[in-house]
């Protein structure tokens, strides 16, 4: 059902509310504050340190020739970086959720990773990962794969550690009671219940990752040229031309991407999700998918299951059993391992310090200059996302709750404000640049747009689905009681959506500052077009080796983020899971 | 809690765990079965530690716990699995067991597609599939309808008599007391606070037994009165029917009663109380429990709280199995709703230990208001996290009722109510001055 999609966005605070109660002392949020920041100073270190001289420069052709080729590099990028993504998040949202001890500090960590902006990463990533592998080609493009991963992991991570730890009990003793093997609990109890979860976050976390391969492919660093051949630097290529046919085909070529990525494995993966909801009565709204039909009807695929996938998982679950039969004694507990779990801890612990310490060096080594600059850029970036989100709001509140209010108008609307949403608007800024010189305007507007393009979608979308739940009883008892108008829009309507306005707004709010790094600073036709702004402090830096300045900077913003999140987002999340909840 | 020593499982007999929520039959059963470890004490098996043995038992849940992305076939292949058993046996055996429990011909649907009946067979099949020496029964009727758990119980019964189960033993927990006597050859009832035995003996009534029956009828009267009279010694009705009480070898011993009690409010809600009192009026006054329940289709367990809440608030006494109703709760059931309050307030202000605190603080506090949080700590002292929660909703829900304060969940205050005249006039008849009309 609708409803579905809904709880999907709105499961983001349940996400929040499982943070471990140490939450109540700071301290656990310290140490993977700076843990963060000494991993991210680790990074930009090992990248200075390998600043070596660089030369070849990319050709990206502008024939549409070469479009089909350039888009099947980008697909086979975000393929990989997902791929590695996945086996991630299984990995460390188990580990996390049933290790009580790395429970503590894995779920803040993740917490803080997720507010970071992926953006300010990529100099970074991009610049050791090339140093690793000197020769070209395949260090950028691990580069762009990692930092795509970035993007994505933390995340599916979460989403896949708070469904482990919303099984049902009674499920959970069902499993021990059988003497399930590991493997047997991980296929048939832990990865079927987390699935739905899982589909769904992947969907948005590979929208987030088209976002940041879009901006690595056309990625600059002063002299030095890092962009790849595929969709984004296409489209940069075409709107430094001025061509206008090879960027109408570029953008054409990239929703066709979307669109093809929705249809063939979206939609039929969510259809297949399907059995895997946990309720009791089969619902009359179920998703369905041409493609699925088509897979689940044709005899020969079946026939291919039955000759080689059953065999093997039949091989491996016998397997897996016997192992678990034959070995069920408790090992107690070693004090080797006690010992050395303390050593790395504590060698974990002196590596952040040393890092921190590194850090407030460089820190007081900044200028007091520079730092005012940047304080007063945070205002503006601020500004201007706020800004973004307000015109967003004004125009996605109404339009999404007169789609919502209208079944048929929202069975198409909503599919397609999802394929806006991933849509990356970072490959359009070239186009969108291009148009606004023409017309005489700068970067500042450009900037906003950008932001607004990439964020209004999450925003509306959201709003459908809020507008879509809201009782049919309680519009009825609008209409007897003859509520209408602003009334009807402050008793019903606006509390109504609240709780789905609030996740849309979270999820653009962090967009939008993760698009300010590339919106506030942009290479194009050899110019440098800047705007004031923290993004395009962070950028200048990167540009300008300024290592010092970018680490201030992402500081402050990624501060500026998680600040935000905490003070603004959870209490209004809160508001939402309390006052604002519409089952009893 | 629970506490007790001694308590073993025999062969061949099925053994009925009986007691109102909250005493712990669930915990016990999660310990006996080996998936919880008790705080303290030893569980053997066949004579050797539990951790040691791995028991052959299974479990059949209150709410089936079944795998919806498995098909039925699929759910009571799982445990076989589990043992290594290869594909083509493990089919042979599921179809075989899912025959004897009547659902052959929906291997292939899922759990989704089947009613509640349907849903706990698949859960028996699982569970009988594995051939366990124990079977658990967690409360495995309690979620379906009357008709259908009727018609579940009457299968169980005689697939146990018949032997074709493959299980030595049976322990089944449950609140349903006609349940209990209609299944068990041997009766344990648990109370709580504290948790303790108030009885275990054996039933040696023959099968088929005949609910209508005199002797069925009075062991049902004998738990009923057990269950609601916890500090009356009662005798067990007729001993050839039932056998010896007195601790048999093996059996659970009473653990002592704690002296000093913090009152404890019983869950009900003041529509429950007045519904039933207003029920006993209409009968004269007085009725049997057993039938009670009967006309009511309620368990001891939703009827227990009401029944404890109406005698805490001195509406209605229980006698013998039968419960009677006071002048002040004859009162009450005659009385319209503004009348109601004040009735509900005085008794309230009278025996309900909690209220009367919050009555008196907020009485002498300029501001007659206080925070929740306050009566959370008093109430911590006495009970833990989960049941001070429960105390303070139906605190909460008696008090806004009887107008003794007002609640702002949002905030956690709880603010005096202010009383109008007329209704300090009809709290107090002589001393307020006429309302001028």
């Amino acid at each position: 059902m609708k409803k579905s999609i809904s709880l999907r966005g709105f499961s983001a605070y349940r996400r929040w509310s499982l943070l471990p109660s140490l939450e109540v002392s700071r301290l656990p949020d310290v140490i993977m504050f700076a843990a963060a920041i000494a991993l991210f100073y680790g990074v930009v270190r090992v990248g200075r340190g390998w600043f070596g001289p660089f030369t070849p420069s990319v050709e990206i052709s502008r024939s549409l020739h070469a479009l089909p080729a350039y888009a099947g590099y980008s697909l086979l990028r975000i393929t990989v970086a997902y791929v590695l993504s996945l086996a991630f998040t299984l990995v460390y949202g188990y580990v996390a959720a049933y290790n009580p001890r790395a429970e503590r500090f894995m779920i803040p960590l993740l917490d803080v990773l997720q507010s970071i902006p992926v953006l300010s990463f990529l100099p970074g990533v991009m610049l050791a990962m090339v140093a690793l592998f000197p020769g070209r080609q395949l260090g950028v493009e691990l580069g762009a794969i990692l930092l795509i991963f970035t993007g994505q992991v933390w995340n599916m991570a979460f989403s896949f550690y708070a469904s482990l730890k919303s099984i049902p009990k009674d499920m959970r003793e069902a499993a021990t009671i059988y003497s399930f093997s590991g493997w047997q609990r991980f296929t048939q109890l832990e990865l079927p219940f987390s699935a739905i979860g899982l589909v769904w976050n992947s969907m948005m976390s590979v929208a987030g990752g088209w976002f940041a391969l879009m901006v690595c492919e056309m990625f600059v660093l002063g002299s030095r040229d890092f962009r790849l051949p595929g969709l984004g630097s296409y489209l940069q290529t075409a709107a430094s031309a001025g061509d206008t046919t090879s960027i109408l085909w570029g953008v054409a070529t990239m929703i066709a991407v979307i669109v093809l990525l929705d249809q063939f494995i979206w939609r039929p993966v969510i259809a297949w999700a399907e059995k895997f909801k946990v309720e009791q009565v089969e619902s009359a709204d179920a998703p369905r998918s041409w493609v699925l039909n088509l897979v689940e009807h044709s005899t020969a695929l079946a026939r291919i299951r039955q000759k080689t996938l059953r065999p093997l998982s039949e091989g491996l679950r016998l397997h897996f059993a016997r192992k678990n039969l034959r070995g069920h004694v408790e090992k107690p507990s070693s004090p080797w391992r006690d010992w050395t779990f303390r050593a790395l801890g504590l060698l974990a612990l002196l590596a952040i310090g040393y890092g921190v310490v590194r850090v407030a060096i460089i820190l007081s080594g900044l200028q007091k200059a520079e730092l005012q600059v940047a304080a007063f850029g945070l205002g503006a970036t601020f500004l201007r996302v706020n800004l973004a989100l307000l015109i967003g709001t004004l125009w996605t509140v109404p339009a999404g709750v007169a789609i919502g209010f209208n079944p048929k108008l929202a069975r198409i609307a909503q599919p397609l404000a999802q394929i806006a949403a991933s849509v990356p608007a970072t490959a359009l800024l070239p186009v969108i640049l291009l148009v606004l010189i023409r017309m005489g305007g700068g970067l500042g507007i450009a900037s906003i747009v950008v932001l607004l393009l990439g964020t209004q979608w999450y925003v509306l979308f959201n709003v459908i689905a809020g507008a879509m739940a809201i009782p049919t009883d309680l519009k009825e008892c609008c209409s007897v009681f003859h509520v209408r108008g602003i009334q009807r829009w402050k008793t019903l309507i606006l509390p109504g959506v609240f709780p789905y306005l609030v996740t849309g707004l979270v999820t653009a709010s962090g967009g939008a500052w993760n698009a300010s790094i590339v919106a506030e600073y942009f290479h194009f036709k050899g110019h440098i077009y800047t705007t004031t702004g923290l993004g395009a402090i962070i950028s200048q830096a990167t540009d300008s080796g300024n290592f010092d300045l970018l680490l201030a900077a992402t500081m402050m913003m990624a501060a500026t983020v998680v600040t935000i999140n905490r003070l603004v987002w959870r209490k209004l999340y809160a508001l939402a899971e309390t006052r604002f909840r519409l089952e009893t | 809690m629970v506490g007790l020593t001694d308590f073993s499982i025999e062969p061949g007999k099925i053994i009925a765990l009986l007691g109102a929520s909250g005493c712990g039959k669930s915990t016990l059963l999660r310990i006996l079965s080996g998936l919880s470890k008790p705080s303290s004490g030893a569980l053997f098996w066949h004579g050797k530690p539990l951790a040691e043995a791995s028991p052959n038992v299974a479990i059949v849940f209150q709410s089936f716990a079944l795998f919806p992305w498995l098909t039925v076939l699929e759910n009571v292949e799982a445990p076989l699995e589990a043992r290594g058993i290869p594909a083509v046996a493990r089919r042979k055996r599921a179809l075989r067991t899912l025959d004897t429990v009547g659902l052959d011909g929906f291997e292939t649907a899922y759990p989704k597609e089947l009613s509640g009946g349907m849903k706990q067979r698949v859960g028996f099949a699982r569970a009988l599939v594995v051939e366990p020496e124990v079977l658990f029964m967690d409360e495995p009727f309690s979620a379906l309808d009357v008709l259908t758990a009727e018609n579940l119980r009457g299968e169980l019964l005689e697939l146990w008599l018949n032997k074709k189960m493959p299980t030595s033993a049976i322990f089944i927990v449950t609140h349903n007391i006609e349940e209990a006597v209609m299944l068990a050859d041997r009766i344990v009832v648990l109370g709580r606070n504290p948790a303790r035995v108030r009885s275990d003996f054996n039933v040696r009534l023959s099968h088929p037994r005949d609910r209508k029956s005199g002797r069925f009828v009075e062991l049902v009267d004998y738990i009923y009165k057990i269950m609601t009279e916890p500090d009356v010694e009662h005798a067990l009705p007729d001993p050839e029917s039932t056998g010896e009480i007195v601790v048999p070898p093996g059996g659970l011993k009473k653990a002592p009663v704690r002296t000093s009690r913090y009152q404890i409010l019983p869950h009900a809600r003041v529509g429950g109380v007045a519904g039933l009192l207003e029920l006993l009026h209409d009968r004269g006054g007085r009725e049997d429990l057993f039938r009670l329940s009967e006309e009511l289709v309620m368990d001891i367990e939703d009827l227990l709280p009401i029944l404890e809440a109406c005698v805490l608030l001195g509406f209605a006494c229980l006698k013998e199995g039968d419960v009677q109703l006071s002048p002040q709760g004859a009162a009450f059931a005659d009385a319209d709703i503004q009348q109601r309050k004040v009735l509900f307030r005085a008794a309230v202000l009278e025996h309900v230990t909690i209220l009367k605190q919050i009555d008196s603080i907020l009485k002498r506090k300029s501001d007659r208001s206080m925070n929740d949080e306050f009566f959370h700590d008093i109430l911590d002292e006495h009970f833990s996290e989960e049941e001070v929660q429960r105390q303070l909703e139906t605190a909460m829900n008696w008090g806004r009722y009887a107008e003794i304060f007002d609640y702002d969940r949002e905030s956690g205050r709880l603010t005096q109510t202010e009383l109008t005249p007329i209704e300090i006039a009809e709290e107090n008849p002589s001393s307020a001055p006429a309302p001028k009309v």
